[in-house]
């Protein structure tokens, strides 16, 4: 069943729209390389975005967009929830309603609560960067809370909370370079696990942006929110 | 063993709203909690302890909080009468659309109607413009879900009720027939369906809800 289901896949066309630094294009990386789903990655500049990304995501004006067969889809968490229901080999939602709703749900609060919060440390300053602060140990106490009894917070394989919470993986630690403030230590044993699983994973392994690349970057923006005086 | 279905809710939140309406849609019997929310109950605590809101569903006594994933729940359980489409390009239309609804169109309406004179033309005319996008998925049907409602009607009960009640407050008309002549007869047409009648919030009591909290709103920001 898996043959044919790759060589569907082989006859149809996907696209992905992206920049080579973004984690939420990263997202859909991750889960077109998980699925073994053939596609053709669009690196966009943002600065100077292309006709055709306009064209397919006219309301945002955002990457990621994925194309599938020319109809195309924006949002990350709506573009992994689509190819899941499109391509059904190593399925990134479990089949218990209860269990993907949990999946939904931490999905959800990485993209409305962390990641807001992690942010908010990076980008702000004085005392919204210590409310951000504290809104984010609460925030990585209630995923550490999550990963009891788990190797990933789809269980023993990674799923869409997993892919959701990835850029942990590879972004806290450019953070933590630039800001010089530690964010995940020891008070969260079971999250820095989890980041040496995750980062490990074949899939996941070598499918980022290199790192000193990413630290670049993020210098450069946290000195445009934090110009010396 | 039957079901047990229990929805903490609170009589004047949209989200709560949308729940109640998609367990009526699908006829699935539950008792309905209303929530004080200037006093949470213990109970609420316990089934939702990370985000502390309503709406929460009490499945068997398992808990889902976050509306729109209680609907996919409720869809995903009770599968007669789907709120979601069945395609997976449909789906993902539907869960964009309603995603824009929370993230572009409620925060520029608020914008709207919170702006001082200065900036009030521009903050309308940026919620406008998202309310035209959102009229454009109506074309050709009577219901963002087709010929009957669906998850994006769901979802978009907001515009059709609570912006009336904040014009009625705030005295600013954002969904002209004349502007969105498409919007307001799907509007029309979801006054007559009587399930929507029976769980949205009583208008005179909504009207004076929404004042208190538009006042407190306008105190605020202008300290």
């Amino acid at each position: 069943m898996v043959e044919v289901e790759i060589a569907k896949s082989m006859a149809e066309e996907v696209k992905l729209f992206k920049t080579w630094s973004t984690p939420f294009g990263l997202r859909v990386v991750w889960a077109l390389k998980l699925k073994g789903i053939p596609y053709e990655a669009i690196d966009e500049d943002l600065s100077n975005k292309s006709a055709l990304l306009l064209q397919y995501n006219p309301v945002y004006k955002k990457v990621p967009v994925l194309v599938h067969n020319g109809k195309p889809i924006s949002e990350s968490l709506v573009i992994l929830e689509y190819i899941d229901e499109t391509w059904k080999q190593n399925p990134l939602l479990p089949q218990d309603p209860l269990e993907k709703a949990r999946e939904r749900f931490w999905a959800k609060f990485n993209d409305e609560k962390l990641l807001q919060s992690i942010w908010g440390v990076f980008a702000k300053e004085g005392k919204e960067r210590e409310e951000a602060m504290a809104a984010s140990m609460e925030n990585l106490k209630f995923v550490e809370e999550e990963l009891k009894g788990k190797k990933f917070f789809g269980g023993e394989k990674i799923g869409l909370a997993d892919i959701t919470f990835g850029w942990l993986a590879n972004l806290i630690c450019v953070f933590e370079e630039v800001t010089g403030l530690k964010m995940i230590d020891e008070r969260f044993p079971l999250l820095l696990a989890w980041i040496q699983e995750f980062s490990q994973h074949p899939i996941i392994k070598d499918a980022g942006p290199p790192h000193d690349k990413l630290v670049i970057k993020y210098q450069a923006l946290y000195e445009k929110f934090h110009p010396a005086k | 063993m039957a079901d047990e279905v229990k929805l903490f809710g609170m009589w004047a939140s949209p989200y709560s709203l949308r729940v109640e309406l998609a367990l009526k849609l699908k006829g699935i019997p539950y008792e309905y909690i209303e929530e004080d929310l200037s006093n949470k109950s213990s109970l609420l605590l316990k089934y939702n302890p990370v985000h502390q809101k309503i709406p929460v569903l009490v499945h068997n006594g398992k808990p889902v909080a976050e509306s729109s994933v209680i609907l996919e729940y409720i869809d995903e359980i009770w599968r007669d009468n789907p709120v979601l489409p069945q395609d997976p390009y449909d789906r993902a239309m539907a869960r964009f659309w309603a995603k824009f609804i929370d993230e572009k169109i409620q925060p520029t309406a608020r914008n709207a109607n919170l702006a001082e004179e200065k900036e009030r033309e521009q903050a309308v005319e940026e919620c406008c413009q998202q309310l035209k996008m959102l009229e454009n998925e109506l074309q050709g049907k009577p219901f963002f879900g087709g010929d009957t409602m669906g998850y994006l009607d769901i979802a978009a009960l907001v515009i059709a009720f609570w912006f009336e009640v904040v014009r009625e407050v705030v005295g600013l008309d954002l969904i002209t027939e004349e502007r969105f002549p498409i919007l307001c007869k799907w509007i029309g047409k979801l006054q007559d369906i009587d399930v929507i009648n029976e769980c949205r919030p009583p208008k005179e009591k909504h009207v004076n809800y929404v004042r208190a909290r538009y006042e407190a709103a306008k105190a605020a920001a202008s300290n």
